[in-house]
């Protein structure tokens, strides 16, 4: 533990900010199709939020939160959803991806395929949040090195 | 060897600086990507067409809609081959 995760002030503003920059993040993805946003960027401010979290609260914390099997799943799943919308459209006899031709509820095809881009923009996100958290997690060193190396450093 | 690595970067920030001198201004109407038929078809029909007001979007999901799937296959290569590489045992 630095002195940066002891102090109190810190562990408290993290606390407080940390659900809002993840409704913020989720904001972005959804307003992805009527303004400035999208997935990429959403997925980012959600993954950047939970960095957040773990940079002050440590790895043993933020791996409670996003453990290495849950990013295992969820990467894939990301992806999957967004793989899986376009082969839904081949399903309805369109070519890949190609949202208006799904029958969602008979409502008009401009309405679906804003229906679908939403979707895909949640996988985009689920796969971008996801793979900047673990690769935060895989370069930075477990909790029993963090250990070590200050007490090597006190020496 | 500080000395040539310092050079190198110099020059080739040069080379990018001087290049970048012929690019069109941002947002000139006359570049040739802003001329091009295909702008007037995206302002007209993307709303109608795909259901988004943000015509990024409507060309980013649904126009361009397989590149970037290939991105996000991109980002989760690059987390899985950072995960195969950098990830310690868990004993």
């Amino acid at each position: 533990m630095s002195g940066i995760q002891e102090s109190v002030v810190i562990r408290t503003v993290v606390r407080i900010m940390v659900p809002f920059i993840e409704i913020f993040a989720l904001y972005v993805i959804m307003h992805g199709a009527s303004g400035p946003g999208g997935g990429f960027q959403g997925g980012v401010i959600f993954g950047a939020g939970i960095i957040l979290f773990t940079m002050i609260y440590g790895i043993k914390e933020g791996k409670q939160r996003m453990s290495n099997k849950l990013s295992r799943i969820l990467s894939s799943t990301g992806l999957s959803i967004y793989a899986g919308t376009g082969l839904l459209c081949m399903v309805f006899g369109g070519m890949f991806l190609q949202y208006n031709v799904v029958p969602l509820l008979s409502l008009d095809p401009a309405n679906v395929s804003k229906i679908l881009i939403d979707v895909v923009e949640i996988g985009i996100g689920i796969t971008v949040l996801v793979i900047m958290i673990s690769l935060f997690f895989d370069i930075s060193p477990s909790e029993e090195d963090e250990l070590q190396l200050s007490e090597e450093e006190e020496q | 060897m500080k000395i040539a690595a310092l050079l190198a970067v110099i020059l080739a920030g040069g080379m990018l600086i001087y290049a970048g001198q012929d690019l069109p201004a941002f947002g000139d109407p006359n570049s040739p990507s802003n001329q091009h038929p295909i702008v007037e078809y995206y302002i007209n029909n993307s709303e109608t067409e795909s259901g988004v007001g943000n015509i990024v979007t409507a060309v980013l999901a649904n126009y361009r809609g397989y590149d970037t799937l290939g991105e996000t296959a991109v980002i989760f290569t690059a987390g899985m081959a950072v995960l195969l590489l950098l990830r310690r045992r868990e004993i």
